[in-house]
């Protein structure tokens, strides 16, 4: 029997709001534990929630950017259970009325394009964290992350492979990126993944048992949690065995999934509104004001890196993965209008150095500005291409300028006839029978003329200066 | 002449004019409190040193130059659902035995920034959910006009303490009637304000939508000073109102009903109405007739079902304001606990009484997948057809006069085996809740066994100020207030 595989995410999108969703605190990642409480994200008795304005926002941003529809009518409701985390025993959602609906993404699948539908968008507060300390008796509650706002984007079920749920996780990462309004951080949880997936015999219309994934942490767990489940559950069902409808936790060590809960054991989180929050009503002309202010989106900006610079597709489609990479490019172009040039520089040199070091671009140690000190050395033919390539890397690590790492090298690159010729004399004598070859009429014996001057003279000669000399001796 | 007898408009009047000191007012509330605090048993916690202290700090800031606050040196008692920073705060609950918030509700924030002496935490019943204070982790209050009854609840503690002059005035919660019936009871005044008129930041929630700070205090006049003290929009409470704030004592000038009509709906004097408290009602309907008043027969066809309706609602949204009550992070913990599961079961069985586990489990029910449409959406349907009954009639009158409760104060003791029947006690007052809207409940007689008859007029949404100027016009055109329980 062939299988066909169905998978649909749900992405909680942690907001980069100053403070949480319900109260004045600081929403700030690292901080000491309860540091960054007050009694309303603590559930005193007595307190009420407020309505954060900025994430509200952001919801509507991300909302018009995923190409939902964005709620007139806004009803915050409860969900209730107990954790020792979740202080108020509840945790303040959106269940009948999310803040965005019926949107849609376009991905890059292989070589074509897939659109993801986004069922929808809600807004929520994050629930604190239980530390289990080995040593200590008993465990520990952090309430810091307690109360920040979240947005949980939930696809319908439209994708049918684990590379197509990476495509769709990266391209909506990048656009909350894009827009600012999550840090797109994994490590930290700031973007959290959760695919379901289930498995149905391939033509029949409904759908089979689903089984949903959490602790995945990066994009190659989730691609390795789905496929090892997609492999799983064929197995399961090809042996005539059952699927249960579970929720399974991907464990990095053994590399398998493995049961948290079973759907017996799932809450009854009986949601009602919460009558502590009136409903958000939003207006149409508010929500429309933040079409405009949503920013260029990945797709339009490769187009518009095509069209404006001139560069390959293939060259707009890599500095437009993130938009920390993106807007670096462009800064270097205000600078130094050589799109190409800069475009080779970001995607090679610099790409690798920031690889090496596990830097983001945004804190990259050569800012925009001294990359572009270092191309206008070139262009000056004060040092040469090549030399550039080599003291990269010394440039990246020392926090030194271009200028300092030539003088102190000695790089400056020789352009000056007397001392050329010098050389390109000594070179000659030395090679009598390629001067010969050429003399014969071998141009190509040429190239190799001039790279015999450019090592004696430690790759400081201006070859092109060194091109012209050669041709005149010998021509 | 005893300050304690004063109303809190007179003392306020001689304190602002010099002839009593901070520390005069402290000792002689602390005097009139020893002498009948053990019959009536109307507080949780007293303050009398912080008094003390705070009295003698205000006296010494008015040396010299005299600029006081309205409710500078004003001796309250708070129900003690209401969090005051520094001040144990127990919902009369064993839960909360031992919490001392760290803040200050709105209204006390507000009253502490005026300067305003607290006297005490008045009891309750558990969390507020109740009808005569029997519910009290720490034992019931007594009624001060006769000790065997009950002072009604929950905020039965602030309207035994106002009866019996332990106060200058108090604040209550009302969510179901809880200010307005043990005001019926102890023969004070009782105002439930509009919902959102008054931040509840700072209440510990029993029912958000539908719990209410209001004043409970010796006469009308009081209640509306009070009223304009605490009434306003607090920007930490999102359902409180932003709609200003008029002078409520200001509309106390106009001593008649001329141009009121006012509705009496049939429906509120039926079956199981005890004959003494319609013949007072009845008669305080003769007296706001005789005051200008227009009277009509008016319709509220929805009110037999209100409080099938309430305890839906209240118990619903009790069931997950009270889920925070875990042991965890503040109040009562289970000891000696082996897993998470036994934390709280521990901690809430031995934590909460045995009304309150019974709301949480009427709630839990009410909200649970596959009854969820039954009870709690079919509630709230029928909640909006409560609220239009008293919308049409509205188009109609200006205000409306019922009893407040069917009976007198009861015994101790006689319903507190039968819940329905304690229930049943707040069926005047719940369906005001449901609907949101402003009531007042004020003396308008006495039974022949000597026990407080009470009379309720409600008014539109947001005015307060036509509530006051009826029920101010028909108290002082009668004399129940001058009567004084003998608290033996």
């Amino acid at each position: 029997m062939i299988y066909e595989v169905v998978i649909g995410v749900e992405v909680h999108a942690q907001l980069r709001t100053k403070t949480k969703m319900f109260c004045g605190c600081s929403a700030a990642f690292g901080r000491s534990p309860n540091s960054q409480t007050c009694p309303v994200c603590l559930g005193l008795p007595g307190t009420l929630p407020v309505i954060n304005r900025a994430a509200v926002e952001m919801a509507v941003r991300a909302g018009l950017a995923l190409n939902c529809t964005i709620g007139a009518n806004n009803q915050f409701d409860r969900k209730n259970y107990f954790y020792p985390d979740l202080p108020k025993g509840y945790q303040i959602s959106q269940y009948e009325s999310p803040i965005c609906e019926h949107g849609w993404i376009e991905v890059a699948v292989g070589d074509g394009k897939k659109r993801v539908k986004i069922r929808r968008a809600h807004l929520e507060e994050d629930a604190g964290k239980n530390v289990h300390e080995t040593g200590t008796s008993g465990s520990r509650v952090d309430l810091n992350r307690a109360g920040t706002p979240l947005l949980e984007i939930v696809t319908e079920p439209d994708m049918r492979s684990a590379d197509e749920v990476v495509a769709y996780l990266k391209g909506l990462r990048d656009i909350l990126m894009y827009l600012d309004v999550c840090d797109g951080n994994m490590d930290e949880g700031s973007f959290r993944c959760e695919p379901n997936l289930s498995l149905r015999p391939l033509g029949q219309k409904e759908f089979g048992t689903k089984v949903e994934l959490k602790n995945i942490n990066s994009f190659k767990f989730v691609k390795d949690a789905v496929e090892y489940e997609i492999k799983r559950q064929t197995k399961v069902l090809s042996e005539g065995g059952k699927i249960f409808q579970e929720t399974r936790l991907w464990n990095l060590e053994r590399g398998e999934t493995a049961v948290m809960r079973s759907k017996e054991e799932a809450h009854d989180y009986r949601y009602f509104p919460d009558p502590d929050l009136v409903p958000l009503k939003l207006e149409k002309e508010w929500i429309e004001g933040f079409r405009g202010s949503v920013p260029e989106l990945p797709a339009a900006r490769v187009g518009r890196f095509v069209r404006e610079y001139g560069l390959p597709e293939y060259d707009a489609g890599v500095l437009t993965v993130s938009k920390g990479i993106a807007d670096y490019f462009e800064a270097c172009v205000k600078l130094f209008n050589q799109p190409k040039t800069i475009s080779n520089w970001v995607m090679g040199e610099l790409t690798r150095e920031l690889n090496l070091s596990g830097t983001d671009i945004a804190v990259s140690p050569v800012p925009p500005e001294r990359l572009v000190d270092l191309l206008l050395l070139v262009e000056k033919e004060t040092v040469s291409l090549k030399v550039a390539r080599e003291i990269f890397p010394e440039l990246y690590r020392s926090g030194k300028t271009p200028e300092q790492i030539v003088q102190e090298k000695g790089l400056t690159q020789v352009s000056d006839e007397g001392a050329l010729d010098k050389i390109i004399d000594a070179m000659l004598a030395e090679n009598p029978a390629q001067v010969a070859q050429l003399k014969e009429g071998k141009q190509q014996v040429l190239g190799f003329l001039v790279g015999q001057v450019m090592k004696a003279s430690g790759g400081k000669a201006n070859p092109g200066k060194v091109n012209e000399l050669l041709k005149k001796k010998l021509g | 002449m005893s300050l304690h007898k004063l109303t809190l408009c007179e003392l306020q009047r001689k304190f602002t004019a010099g002839e009593v000191t901070a520390k005069e007012i402290v000792r002689a509330y602390f005097l009139r409190i020893g002498q009948v605090e053990p019959k009536v048993k109307a507080y949780v916690t007293t303050q009398k040193e912080q008094a003390m202290i705070q009295a003698a700090a205000i006296d010494d800031s008015l040396k010299g130059w005299r600029k006081t606050q309205p409710m500078m040196a004003m001796p309250l008692a708070i129900k003690d659902n209401l969090c005051t920073e520094g001040v144990t705060t127990t919902c009369s609950s064993r839960m909360l035995q031992n919490f001392v918030p760290p803040y200050d509700a709105t209204v006390i924030a507000t009253l502490r920034a005026q300067g305003y002496l607290l006297l005490g935490k008045t009891n309750l019943d558990e969390f507020a959910m109740g009808s005569s204070t029997e519910n009290s982790a720490f034992g019931p209050s007594r009624n001060p006009w006769n000790v065997q009854c009950v002072p009604g609840g929950s905020s039965g503690g602030s309207a035994a303490a106002v009866a019996a002059d332990e106060c200058a005035a108090a604040l209550g919660s009302d969510t179901g009637g809880s200010i307005r019936q043990p005001a019926a009871f102890c023969g004070v005044v009782g105002l439930k304000p509009t919902y959102g008129r008054v931040s509840r930041y700072g209440l510990i929630a029993f029912a958000s939508s539908l719990d209410q700070i209001g004043p409970i205090t010796k006469d009308v006049a009081d209640a509306a000073f009070l009223l304009g003290v605490i009434a306003g929009h607090d920007p930490m409470d999102s359902t409180s109102a932003d709609v200003p704030v008029p002078d409520y004592t200001k509309a106390l000038k106009k001593k008649d009903l001329k141009k009121l009509k006012v509705g009496v709906p049939a429906e509120f004097f039926a079956e199981g109405l005890d004959p003494e408290v319609e013949q007072a009602v009845r008669a305080a309907i003769e007296e706001l007739k005789s005051l200008g008043g227009e009277i009509k027969e008016i319709q509220l066809p929805r009110t037999d079902a209100a409080v099938a309706v309430y305890y839906v609602i209240a118990t619903a949204e009790a069931s997950s304001n009270l889920a925070r009550f875990d042991g965890v992070k503040f109040g009562l913990r289970g000891k000696d606990t082996k897993d998470l599961l036994e934390l709280y079961t521990k901690t809430r069985q031995e934590g909460f009484g045995p009304e309150v586990k019974r709301r949480i489990m009427l709630g839990t029910y009410a909200l649970s997948s596959g009854y969820y449409d039954a009870y709690y959406g079919k509630a709230q349907a029928v909640r909006t057809l409560i609220r239009q009954d008293f919308d049409e009639a509205f188009k109609e009158v200006d205000l409306i006069v019922t009893p407040v409760t069917p009976t007198p104060a009861f015994k101790l003791g006689e319903k507190s085996d039968d819940p329905l029947q304690m229930y049943l006690s707040d069926i005047f007052t719940i369906s005001v809740n449901l609907a949101g809207l402003p009531a007042i409940a004020l003396p308008c007689g006495f039974s022949k066994s000597g026990l407080p008859i009470g009379m309720q007029l409600i008014g539109r949404a947001f005015q307060e100020d036509t509530l006051l100027r009826a029920a101010h016009a028909y108290e002082q055109s009668t004399q129940w207030r001058a009567k004084k329980p003998a608290v033996r």
